[in-house]
C-alpha cells in the first residue's frame, strides 16, 4: 500500500471507538463487584480480549489494510492457543 | 541472477566515516556496521564465557577441590551459561550473519528500520550489562544455572533479580531485530525475487524472526513474575506461596525450547549456503529445506515438556511432549539428508567453510541423535540430569550453531573485510578445534550414562579417567579457537585483497564488490532465476 491509497480512519469511527473502549474499561471495573466465582477471571479476560480486538482493528489498521496481516495475527493466536491446550494436557490429567 | 557489475569504485562500507573515530561505529546505521559490532560484542563476550567454561573443566580434572569451591563453581556455571545462551548463541548468527547478509541477499540496501536495528545493540549492550554485573554486586553471583528454576531461584540469596533483569532486556533486542527482519523480507526484495527465489538463510531467518517475536515476550513475562515474587510476594511459582514450581518451568521452556532453534536455525540457513557452493552443484530439495525449516519453527513450539520429564508432569503431558518431539527430528533429518544429496556426486572443493559445514553435520548428528535418548522417556529418566545431558546439549548448541557460526566466518570473511585469510593455518585450527571440541564433550556422554551428574564441582573417584580426557579436551580446543582467532584477525589487515565472489557462489552478496559499498548495490539487482542454479 503506497502513502496515497492508504486508508484514512474518520474522526466518528475513531471516537466510536474511543467509547467502545472507555465503556469496556468501566464495565471491567464494574464487573468485579458482581460475584461470579471462578468465572470471574474468564469475564475480565473476555473484556481484555474485546478491548485488544478493537484497537487491532481500528488503530492499528487490520481492517483496511491487506489481509495477509490478519492472516498473521490470526495464526499468532492460533499458536498461542495451542500452547495452552498443550500446556493443560499437563493441568488437567495431574 | 543477474546484478550489476563489479567494476565500480564506489568507496566500501568501511571506508565510509561521515563522523570522527569510533562514532562511526557506535552511531551508524548500516546494517553491515551494526552486524559487525554485534560480531565484536559476542567475541568479547565468547572469551569470558569460553574463560569460565575451561575454569569449571580445569576444575573437573581431579576429585575434590582443585582451583575453586562449591560456592564459585556454582556461580561459574550459571554465569556461562546466561553468557553462552543470551548474549552469544541466541543473537548469534541472526545478529552478526541475518544483520550484514539479510539485505545483500536479498538486493536490498539496508533493513526496513536501521535506527530500530542500532537500537537493538544499545538494548543488548544494555542488558549484558545488567546481566554480567550480577556477578559484582551485593550478594554475590546467581547460583541457580541459566535456568532459574522455582522455587531455588525465589530462596536464594545470591544476586537473582539483576541477571533475570538482564535477561528480559536482553528480549527487547531480540524480538525488534525478529521484527525488522520480517518487515525488511516481506518489503524489500529485489525485484524478481519472489519467496521461491529467496536464498535459504534469509529463509530461516524469517522462521527464526517468527519464533523470535512470538516466543521472547513469553520468557519476558515470566522473568517479570519472578521479580513480582520476589519482591511483592504473589504466589506464582514459590509453593509456601501457593504457586506451582512446575508452571515456572512450563514457562520457562515455552521460550527456552524454541530458543534452540532461534540459535540452530541460521546455522543450518548458513549450511545450506555453504555446502553447493564448495559442492558447486544446485541444491537438493530447495524447496523441502523451506518447508523443513518453518515445521521446525512450527513444531518445535510444541515439545518444550521434554525438558520436564521428571519434573512431575501428567502422564498423557509426558506422553504428548515425547512423541511431539520425535516429530520434530523429522524435519532436521531432511535437512541432513538434503545436504549429504548436495554433495553427491558435486564437484567438492575442500575448503576451510566446507571443512567447517561438514564437520557441524557430524557434530550435529551425534547432537540430534543423542537428543532421541533424551526424547525417549524411559531413557531420559536414567540420564536426565546427568553429563549425558551437558554432552548433548554442548554437540547442538556449541557443535551445531558453533561449527556454523565459524562455517559462516570463513564463508563471508572475504566479503565482510574484503581480504582473504590464509587457508593453511585456518585448516590446522579447524582440526585442532574439531578434535578438542570431540574429545571434551564425547566423554561427557560416557560419563553421564555411568551416572555422574551435571553441575556439580565433584565427583567420585570412578568418573576420574573421562574427566582427565575431556579436561584435556578443553584446552586441545582453547588452542584451536586461538589458532583461528588469531589467523582471522590478522588477515583482516594483512590477508591478500579478495576478489568480489572468490568462491564462485550464486547468491546476490557476490555479485558486488567485497567489502561492499556503503548502500550495497551501485544498481538495483534484478532476479531472474532461483539462488542457487550452477
Amino acid at each position: 500500500m503506497s502513502k496515497d491509497d492508504q486508508h484514512i480512519t474518520s474522526y466518528k469511527t475513531i471516537s466510536l471507538v474511543l467509547l467502545g473502549l472507555l465503556f469496556f474499561t468501566f464495565l471491567t471495573v464494574a464487573i468485579t463487584r458482581v460475584e461470579l466465582g471462578p468465572y470471574n477471571t474468564s469475564a475480565a479476560m473476555i473484556i481484555a480480549g474485546l478491548k485488544a480486538a478493537l484497537v487491532l482493528v481500528y488503530f492499528m489498521h487490520l481492517k483496511f489494510d491487506q489481509k495477509v496481516f490478519g492472516i498473521m495475527v490470526i495464526f499468532v493466536l492460533l499458536v498461542f492457543l495451542a500452547v495452552i491446550v498443550v500446556t493443560f494436557f499437563d493441568y488437567l490429567y495431574r | 541472477m543477474t546484478a550489476n557489475s563489479h567494476t565500480h569504485h564506489e568507496p566500501s562500507y568501511l571506508e565510509v566515516k561521515p563522523r570522527k573515530g569510533i562514532w562511526n561505529w557506535l552511531l551508524s546505521t548500516d546494517h553491515k556496521r551494526i552486524g559487525l559490532l554485534y560480531l565484536y560484542s559476542i567475541l568479547i563476550f565468547f572469551a569470558v564465557g569460553a574463560l569460565l567454561g575451561l575454569s569449571m573443566k580445569l576444575e573437573l580434572i581431579a576429585p575434590g577441590e582443585t582451583i575453586m569451591g562449591a560456592q564459585t563453581y556454582n556461580g561459574f556455571f550459571t554465569l556461562h551459561g546466561i553468557i553462552m545462551i543470551f548474549l552469544i548463541v541466541i543473537p548469534g548468527l541472526p545478529a552478526v550473519f541475518g544483520n550484514f547478509f539479510l539485505p545483500l541477499m536479498i538486493g536490498a540496501d539496508d533493513v526496513a528500520f536501521p535506527k530500530l536495528n542500532l537500537l537493538s545493540w544499545y538494548i543488548y549492550i544494555l542488558g549484558a550489562l545488567i546481566a554480567i554485573s550480577s556477578q559484582f554486586m551485593g550478594s554475590g553471583p546467581p547460583d541457580t544455572g541459566w535456568t532459574f528454576y522455582a522455587p531455588y531461584s525465589f530462596q536464594t540469596n545470591t544476586n537473582m533479580l539483576p541477571a533475570v533483569t538482564g535477561a528480559f532486556v536482553l528480549g527487547f533486542s531480540s524480538i525488534l531485530t525478529g521484527l525488522n527482519f520480517i518487515v525488511t523480507m516481506h518489503r524489500m526484495r529485489a525485484p524478481g525475487m519472489n519467496w521461491m527465489k529467496m536464498p535459504l538463510f534469509p529463509w530461516t531467518l524469517y522462521g527464526t524472526a517468527w519464533i523470535q517475536i512470538l516466543a521472547t515476550p513469553i520468557v519476558g513475562i515470566t522473568l517479570l513474575m519472578i521479580v513480582a515474587e520476589r519482591l511483592f510476594q504473589i504466589g506464582f511459582f514459590d509453593p509456601a506461596l501457593g504457586g506451582d514450581p512446575i508452571l515456572y518451568q512450563h514457562l520457562f521452556w515455552i521460550y527456552s525450547h524454541p530458543a534452540v532453534y532461534i540459535m540452530i536455525l541460521p546455522a543450518m540457513g548458513a549450511i545450506s549456503e555453504v555446502i553447493p557452493v564448495f559442492a558447486r552443484k544446485t541444491i537438493f530439495g530447495y524447496k523441502a529445506l523451506i518447508i523443513s525449516t518453518m515445521a521446525i519453527a512450527f513444531v518445535g513450539y510444541f515439545v518444550w515438556g521434554h525438558h520436564m520429564f521428571t519434573s512431575g508432569m501428567s502422564g498423557e503431558a509426558l506422553v504428548s511432549f515425547s512423541l511431539l518431539t520425535f516429530l520434530v527430528a523429522i524435519p532436521s533429518a531432511i535437512k541432513v539428508f538434503n545436504w549429504i544429496s548436495t554433495i553427491y556426486k558435486g564437484a567438492i572443493h575442500l575448503e576451510p567453510p566446507f571443512y567447517w559445514a561438514l564437520s557441524f553435520i557430524f557434530v550435529f548428528m551425534i547432537g540430534g541423535l543423542s537428543g532421541l535418548v533424551l526424547g525417549s522417556l524411559a531413557t531420559n529418566v536414567h540420564v536426565h540430569d546427568t553429563n549425558f545431558v551437558v554432552a548433548h546439549f554442548h554437540y547442538i548448541v556449541f557443535g551445531g550453531t558453533g561449527f556454523a557460526f565459524m562455517a559462516a566466518l570463513h564463508y563471508w570473511f572475504p566479503k565482510i573485510w574484503g581480504r582473504m585469510y590464509d587457508k593453511a593455518w585456518a585448516n590446522i585450527g579447524w582440526l585442532t578445534f574439531f578434535i578438542g571440541f570431540n574429545a571434551l564433550y564425547f566423554p561427557m556422554f560416557y560419563l553421564g550414562i555411568i551416572g555422574m551428574p551435571r553441575r556439580y564441582y565433584d565427583y567420585l573417584p570412578e568418573y576420574h579417567g573421562p574427566n582427565i580426557l575431556s579436561s584435556l579436551g578443553a584446552i586441545v580446543m582453547i588452542a584451536g579457537l586461538l589458532i583461528i582467532i588469531t589467523n582471522l584477525v590478522r588477515s583482516t589487515k594483512s590477508g591478500e585483497k579478495a576478489e568480489a565472489d572468490p568462491w564462485n557462489g550464486k547468491t546476490l552478496e557476490w555479485k558486488t564488490t567485497s567489502p561492499p559499498p556503503l548502500e550495497n548495490f551501485d544498481k538495483q539487482p534484478v532476479v531472474d532465476k532461483g539462488p542457487y542454479e550452477y
